[in-house]
């Protein structure tokens, strides 16, 4: 008798185990949530970690103010499906009050305000972990970021200085006011997660399908046409068939030409691109290390 | 990414060492290239630093450098990881560097691995880091080793270059604890048997690297014959229509587990049986490594975390009394004889105290030497601890996972020593 399961199986249980420890180990543990299909991905396996109990962790969303509507909706109505708490930590309150101040001109975003809105939401539930969906094959900084990331007390990370990880064990133990961020699918490769959520016929924002959107072009992205982008003069807006492969904030998320109208058809897509999910998004375009500069600070 | 995408394929991790000049990120950045595993804006970005950089070519290398202050001092720091598929395997490459130095590095990256891939450069043959890759590979029991001899283009192909260094890795190996290694000629830089097929290499007649990858048999490297259920989370739901459900959540850490199995539970001793298992797609008649699982058992006993269920014919150890080859990683203090640390064992906390270093083993030679200046990062010893509770343990070199354990400070709360019970 051949006793092995497929790779999908071996990511699953990996990311379970990852979860229980989590629940087991920390005090106060907290779901980041997006609304993107990495987040409903972890929400998925969670469900899945402690039925039939219900997740043992809220689920905190850092709302830019910038969301595609769609998201909202989605994340609402999930969060009433599963029975969970949510959480809001909203920038524009974070701006209004003014701890942040809000970028100008052109190529304005809110991305990079959300690490603070984030850091303060964490401080105020006391929240000793909190779970991200981010995955090693994302960035080549969060390549080497471990399942369980250590946070000194000003959030920060610092890669040099990491907690060795080996075989299952994961070391949680941590001072007051320290926090960890914990990576269950940190093993998952953008097909891996489409697989897995076309096997298990897991729902999703229509924004993943091919979709007709008002768009213009910038630096070769396409974006979709909003209020809360200035545009250009010569960025002239037209409409076009396109899909998200990531959702984060619309002033910062690209949408892509796509016929997509199927998981079948991402999957086949996802499958034979030539491009990296977030070649997309202009967040990380900004410098070469801007996705380990913003970590170090402590961003998702 | 290649086109054919199938649900069955199997999930292989390897690691590699190696240090800047061995061609291990070149080698690493191959199988990417050739697997059409790099995208196109991955690949446009390389493409730029390395003209930015004024380098022949565009360097393959680049593609594994992530950090900051890596890539300002062209060496690989700590482990990245790396993911490629095949239609026939997805691949997960721990990369670590290849510096004595950097020992705990390499050991965080063999220590889930199923296959080691040592690089040897053919104009140097057998040296000093071959011998402390292999030697890591031994004491952490990675099932496969795979040989790759490199740069056999600047060697010009040469068979009697090649057995002589097959000669000598084998010479010394046979002082390990390796039993299935594998040796190929290649050349990380042009691509010779690292994809495809070389023409240059016509007296080998062995599978190009990527294919032995695809085919390396790895169903058996998990043990399947001693049960161990090490209990990490009760599921208790308090609601009205799982009134008196308890669940024992878990992953397998080996053996088969069967609906209906007589059970004995540890520490307490009592007996039961299996009445369900329940797995992430719901109920399931058997449960085997590395399925996450909730298993009910038949009797009202109540375990927690840290537990263990076993079947009575077939316990582990239950003992204080430790013994391990223990690495040690902490930078600021040495190992301390009668110090004090935590301790995670599978899903255990428990505290030791360490009583007696037998000996620290040079990782470069195999040599044991009783005296020493005491256990530095980087060094590895053999151990005797005592624990506060007794652990449900295994030798490491039959299960990796009872079989392991971690020093924890209790000052700091890091991770200084990683110990592989004899």
């Amino acid at each position: 008798m051949d006793y092995s399961i497929n790779h999908l199986k071996v990511l699953e249980s990996e990311s379970i185990y990852v979860l229980r420890e989590v629940a087991s180990q920390f005090e106060n543990p907290v779901l980041m949530f997006s609304g993107g299909k990495d987040s409903i991905l972890m929400v998925h396996l969670a469900y899945k970690a402690f039925f039939p109990a219900k997740i043992p962790f809220p689920l905190l969303h850092i709302d830019t103010g910038h969301n595609f509507p769609e998201t909202i909706k989605f994340r609402d109505d999930l969060v009433e499906k599963i029975g969970a708490k949510l959480i809001v930590g909203s920038v524009q309150e974070a701006i209004d009050k003014r701890m942040v101040t809000e970028e100008k001109g052109v190529n304005a975003s809110r991305n990079g305000l959300q690490t603070a809105v984030l850091l303060e939401s964490l401080e105020k539930g006391k929240y000793d972990a909190a779970l991200g969906g981010a995955r090693r094959d994302e960035e080549k900084a969060r390549a080497k970021e471990r399942f369980f990331s250590h946070r000194d007390e000003f959030g920060q990370w610092d890669p040099k200085n990491q907690r060795p990880e080996l075989w299952n064990i994961f070391n949680g133990k941590h001072q007051m006011g320290e926090h960890f961020r914990i990576f269950p699918i940190s093993n998952w490769t953008e097909l891996d997660v489409w697989q897995y959520l076309a096997a298990e016929k897991v729902e999703l924002p229509s924004l993943y399908y091919a979709h007709e959107r008002e768009v213009f072009e910038r630096d070769g992205t396409l974006l979709a046409d909003c209020d809360y982008i200035e545009k250009k003069p010569e960025e002239k807006v037209y409409k076009e068939v396109v899909r998200c492969r990531t959702i984060g904030d619309m002033t910062c998320t690209g949408v892509w030409k796509s016929d997509a109208k199927t998981t079948e058809q991402i999957i086949e897509e996802v499958a034979t691109t030539r491009m990296t999910e977030r070649g997309g998004r202009t967040d990380d375009k900004r410098s070469e290390t801007s996705m380990e500069d913003r970590k170090k600070k402590g961003y998702f | 990414m290649s086109n054919d995408h199938h649900l069955d394929s199997e999930l292989l991790r390897f690691t590699t060492a190696g240090s800047v000049d061995d061609g291990k990120s070149t080698l690493i950045g191959r199988l990417l290239y050739d697997s059409k595993s790099i995208f196109q804006d991955q690949y446009e970005q390389i493409e730029r630093i390395s003209e930015k950089r004024g380098e022949e070519g565009v360097n393959l290398a680049l593609l594994t450098d992530g950090l900051k202050s890596e890539r300002e001092q062209g060496i690989t720091i700590d482990v990245a990881y790396r993911y490629f598929a095949t239609p026939k395997r997805k691949f997960i490459i721990a990369d670590t560097p290849g510096h004595i130095q950097y020992t705990r590095n390499m050991v965080t990256g063999a220590s889930s691995a199923n296959v080691a891939l040592v690089l040897i450069d053919a104009r140097n043959g057998v040296v000093e880091q071959t011998k402390r890759h292999a030697i890591i590979a031994s004491l952490l029991q990675i099932p496969h080793v795979v040989v790759c001899i490199n740069k056999m283009d600047l060697v010009d192909y040469d068979e009697a270059a090649y057995n002589k260094i097959q000669d000598d890795f084998e010479k010394f190996a046979a002082k390990l604890d390796v039993v299935d290694v594998h040796f190929i000629p290649i050349s990380a830089l042009i691509g010779d048997n690292v994809v495809h097929r070389s023409d240059k290499t016509p007296w080998y007649d062995g599978p190009t690297l990527m294919y032995y990858l695809e085919n390396v048999h790895i169903a058996s490297d998990e043990n399947f014959i001693d049960c161990r259920f090490p209990v990490q989370y009760v599921v208790r739901p308090y609601s009205d229509e799982y009134h008196d459900y308890r669940g024992y959540a878990g992953r397998m850490a080996g053996g088969v587990m069967k609906k209906g199995d007589e059970v004995l539970l540890l520490p307490s001793g009592f007996t039961s049986k299996i009445k369900t298992i329940q797995g992430p797609a719901g109920e399931q008649d058997m449960a085997f490594p590395p399925e996450s699982v909730t298993i009910l058992l038949e009797d009202d006993y109540d375990l927690s975390r840290g537990d263990m269920i076993v079947r009575p014919n077939n316990k582990p150890d239950v003992t204080q009394d430790i013994e391990v080859m223990m690495v040690w990683f902490d930078s600021d203090k040495p190992l301390q004889v009668k110090g004090k640390y935590a301790v995670m064992h599978t899903t255990q906390d428990v505290r030791c105290v360490v009583k007696e270093i037998r000996y620290k083993l040079d990782i470069n030679t195999l040599h044991r030497q009783t005296e020493h200046d005491g256990i530095k990062m980087n060094d590895v010893a053999r151990v005797v601890l005592r624990t506060t509770k007794p652990l449900f343990k295994d030798a490491y070199r039959n299960n990796r996972i009872t079989g392991s354990l971690v020093l924890i400070d209790e000052g700091t709360n890091n991770t200084v020593g990683a110990g592989m019970i004899i």
